[in-house]
């Protein structure tokens, strides 16, 4: 029993880490800006293929493997750098207040220039690097195997939840955000540089998509077209838990990998479209999903 | 003509309405009627309750205990369209327009709706809608402002315009949210007597939360006094005003 | 004659003889008007505010229902096809409506996204119904009792994709000014006081949203038959944001808007495709972003000139 139960396990929380990752980045930009990013699933295609290029360059340059660990943090610290002050400078403050239906629109325009740029740079074939998860190595326990870098994945992830956490409530950054989300208008008022969060809030935001983009690529590779997929599982895992609410996107990453995961092994044909059918169940159920509430317009 | 209000049947009857935000308890435990034929005011405090006791009665909340009744049927957990249909129409402390509309575009959405709106390929326009909302308009003292963007109405008229869309409903009880609340108190009166020339002529009923104590005082056949959710006195105009504690916690605030 | 309809006039007979002196315009504008009328249901749905992400997944229904009715039914006939095309979609769209219009805003773009993600994925999966990656091929249809050559028959659906343009833009026309078109416009502006009236949003809206799935499948079905080939990529969401890009483009204030966008990207993409087919995406978005930076009432409103004294059509 556990013997064929564990591995799916930890293959669900592996995959749910990742999914995590780019929903929490999601749900924390629309918490902050109240602004759905559609290109938010470029990020994480984006991510995966700077990451799996720089692994490939220093597997290629025969540096010292280990520098794979870095690089792949280190590529997605400069998408975020490169794109997330850019885009949210010149394109997102620009549909601030001008109605969700220009918001779409807009970040959905991104949306398909990035897919045509990444097709130019990176090319149309798949990429893919492993050398971090053979690094690592397996662990053997009870006659069960583990992958150490599926361990890692969902260690980090746990630890970027309590992470955030502790930046919200400890640091004085973290507080301002936090005032920010609970009242703009107040906020703004106190003098807060409201600017500067949402900049802040959204580059963070794809820091996190790139960083589950690269992060994926010693499993998964990288391919052209999973950018729209990301995009739309990590808004079904935000809209499972809650628009907004970070621990309702962790839950929901759970929800959403587990399904999918008993999807690949007892029907493979329903594997792309589980996490939509959860999603489905529980929006008939919950319309706001499982942590959200509606928003009742005062009258 | 109020004697003859509280002789006439119960039109709405509210009975035990409670609901809480939070804390706080918006509606704790609210009584009230209204008769067929009367006008009655509601008074009180600033969130004292009055505009969330308008929203339970017309299907917008729901309350945690407590039921609605509209000439005898339960409309507790209907929505607003079915209580609109049914014949409660209401204009909002904050005025309701579809404001990409002219005035009179407004007023003919308002005036198909009571007819049926499924009507997918003879126009909106025609002329008899167009008669009827002239008509009203001009009851109301509007039809100057016929084919302006509501959105561009001053503050004053968008109230008025916001009335008028209540009105074509023809309904049996209008609901008000403070008519004449961001006006002058000189056109507060003017208002006022269109509005109750215009309710008389039509046989209908009323139900308005008021500030001004001389507003209510000259047109209200009862007023009900709120104060923290809950109804602390009611009776005649005349009577209620000379109450110290009606005094104390109302006439300061309006 | 008032001067709108000199120019319908004007633009049809335009279309028309376009083809007789190009001869490969005949696929050109029929291709072009098909799309306009899925691009012209997703302009209704923005005129109630809502954009929808996965309007493509129609389309694909339209065109592989004609596709399937004539290669495992033998079905021909243009007329059935085209009729139960619409039908199909329709019915798809008051499936799903019934659950995407309870939603607005970015749920309500995501949601059909989602869906559309969905049928992308039966259309490349289920081989022994669609296909599977390679599509399904469609032969010539036939009309009533004429059995026509291809080039006859591409000259038929040239005139018969007019036709029809002229006929539901005509009825749609007529539906935007209608009650149920204004309250539809009312869902976008203000959706309480629309309730407060006594009229069902949901309802209005799903309405909208079945004319709109009805009017993809029609475009689908008359693409298919154009293009003589049907394919998973149909319900892509590059093709949904294309018919966005589309509706925005032309403008949302009338039907024309959606045709005449449809129409200039069409006519575009025949002269870009040589030059830059690789960045066909890159250039939408690009177009989108402009679009909304620089013409918000779209081309149609640059023809229209002044903003109309009633009626919301700006984004
Ligand atoms: N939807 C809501 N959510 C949370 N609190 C609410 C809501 N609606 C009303 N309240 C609260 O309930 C109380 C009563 O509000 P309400 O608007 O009914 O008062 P009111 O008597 O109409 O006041 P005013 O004279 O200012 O219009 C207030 O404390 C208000 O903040
Ligand atoms: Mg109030």
């Amino acid at each position: 029993m556990l013997q064929t139960v564990a591995p799916l396990l930890m293959d669900a929380l592996a995959n749910a880490a990742l999914i995590f990752f780019v929903a929490f980045g999601l749900t924390l930009t629309f918490s902050v800006l109240r602004i759905l990013n559609v290109a938010h699933g470029s990020f994480y295609s984006i991510g995966a293929y700077v990451a799996a290029s720089a692994g490939l360059f220093i597997v290629g340059a025969g540096l010292n493997p280990w520098l794979t660990y870095p690089s792949l943090i280190l590529s997605a610290a400069a998408v975020a750098a490169l794109f997330g002050p850019l885009v949210e400078k010149t394109l997102v403050r620009w549909t601030y207040g001008r109605g969700e239906a220009v918001q779409i629109l807009m970040t959905f325009g991104l949306f398909l220039i990035l897919e045509d740029l990444q097709r130019m740079v990176f090319g149309v074939n798949s990429l893919y690097e492993d050398t971090p998860m053979a690094l690592l190595g397996i662990t053997e326990i009870g006659g069960v195997v583990y992958l150490n870098y599926q361990i890692l994945l969902i260690a980090l992830a746990a630890l970027t939840l309590v992470g955030l956490r502790i930046f919200i409530r400890h640091t004085r950054t973290g507080r301002l955000l936090h005032v920010v989300v609970a009242d703009r208008e107040v906020s703004e008022a106190m003098g807060i540089d409201t600017g500067r969060m949402f900049t802040l809030a959204f580059t963070l935001g794809v820091f996190l998509a790139a960083l589950g983009g690269a992060l994926a690529t010693p499993t998964t590779g990288v391919a052209p077209g999973l950018g729209a997929e990301t995009m739309v599982l990590a808004f079904a895992v935000a809209a499972i838990g809650g628009l907004g609410q970070v621990e309702g996107a962790a839950l929901a990453a759970v929800i959403v990998a587990a399904a999918r995961v008993l999807a690949i092994y007892f029907a493979p044909e329903l594997d792309a479209v589980a996490p939509y059918l959860v999603m489905l169940v529980v929006l008939l159920v919950r319309p706001y999903g499982l942590f959200g509430k509606a928003a009742v317009r005062r009258i | 003509m109020s004697s003859q209000a509280t002789s006439a049947a119960p039109l709405l009857q509210a009975s035990g309405l409670e609901i809480s935000f939070g804390g706080v308890k918006a509606a704790d435990g609210v009584n009230l009627t209204v008769h067929e034929g009367e006008f009655v005011a509601i008074i009180g405090p600033n969130g004292s309750g009055k505009t969330t006791f308008l929203n339970i009665c017309t299907g917008y909340l729901k309350p945690s205990r407590g039921q609605v009744f509209l000439a005898g049927r339960d409309i507790t957990q209907l929505p607003p369209r079915s209580i609109a249909r049914q014949g409660i129409a209401r204009a909002f402390q904050i005025p309701q327009l579809f404001t990409d509309h002219s005035l009179i575009d407004n007023l003919m959405l308002s005036i198909a709706a009571r007819h049926g709106i499924w009507q997918a390929l003879s126009p909106l326009d025609r002329p008899e809608y167009r008669a009827e909302a002239m008509e009203i308009l001009e009851l109301l003292g509007l039809a100057a402002h016929a084919d302006t963007l509501t959105g561009t109405l001053p503050e004053g008229l968008r109230k008025l315009a916001d009335i008028t869309l209540a009105f074509a409903l023809d309904p049996r009880l209008l609901v008000l949210d403070e008519p004449t609340s961001g006006v002058s108190s000189i056109e507060r009166f003017q208002i006022m007597e269109t509005l109750m020339k215009a309710m008389r002529s039509r046989k209908l009923s009323a139900l308005f939360v008021e500030h001004d104590m001389d507003v209510v005082e000259r047109y209200a056949d009862r007023v009900v006094v709120w104060n923290a959710g809950h109804v602390m006195a009611e009776g005649r105009p005349a009577e209620v005003m000379q109450d110290p504690r009606v005094l104390e916690s109302v006439v300061g605030v309006a | 004659m008032p001067k709108p309809l000199i120019g319908l006039a004007a633009g049809v007979a335009l279309l028309a003889a376009l083809p007789l002196a190009v001869p490969f315009m005949t696929f050109v504008v029929t291709l072009a008007v098909a799309k306009g009328f899925a691009a012209l249901g997703v302009a209704l749905l923005l005129r109630a505010g809502l954009i929808s992400l996965g309007h493509a997944m129609y389309f694909a229904i339209g065109a592989y229902t004609t596709a399937f009715l004539m290669q495992k039914t033998g079905i021909t006939d243009f007329a059935i096809l085209v009729a139960a095309s619409i039908i199909v979609a329709t019915l798809a769209g008051l499936a799903f409506g019934a659950f995407l219009v309870r939603y607005r805003a970015i749920f309500f773009a995501m949601l059909n996204l989602a869906v559309s993600m969905v049928i992308y994925a039966l259309c490349s999966k289920l081989y022994g119904v669609t296909g599977g990656t390679d599509g399904l091929r469609v032969g010539v249809p036939t009309v009533f009792a004429w059995v026509p050559e291809k080039a006859a028959f591409d000259t038929f659906l040239l005139y018969a994709t007019l036709g029809l343009m002229l006929v539901l833009g005509w009825l749609g026309h007529r539906y935007l000014k209608s009650p149920l078109g204004h309250a539809l416009a009312a869902v976008h502006t203000n959706e309480v006081r629309l309730e407060y009236l006594g009229v069902s949003a949901w309802s209005t809206l799903l309405t909208a949203y079945g004319i709109s799935a009805g009017l993809a499948g029609l475009g689908g079905a008359l693409s298919a038959m154009a293009i003589g080939h049907v394919l998973p990529e149909f319900a892509f969401w590059t093709e949904s944001g294309h018919l966005v890009l589309t509706a925005v483009l032309g403008g949302v204030g009338g039907v024309a808007g959606p045709f005449i966008g449809s129409i200039f990207l069409e006519l575009v993409h025949v002269v870009a495709v040589g030059v830059a087919a690789e960045a066909w995406n890159l250039i939408i978005g690009v177009a989108l972003i402009c679009v909304i930076f620089f013409l918000p009432r779209g081309l149609f409103g640059l023809i229209e000139g002044r903003r109309g004294k009633t009626g919301g059509t700006d984004l």
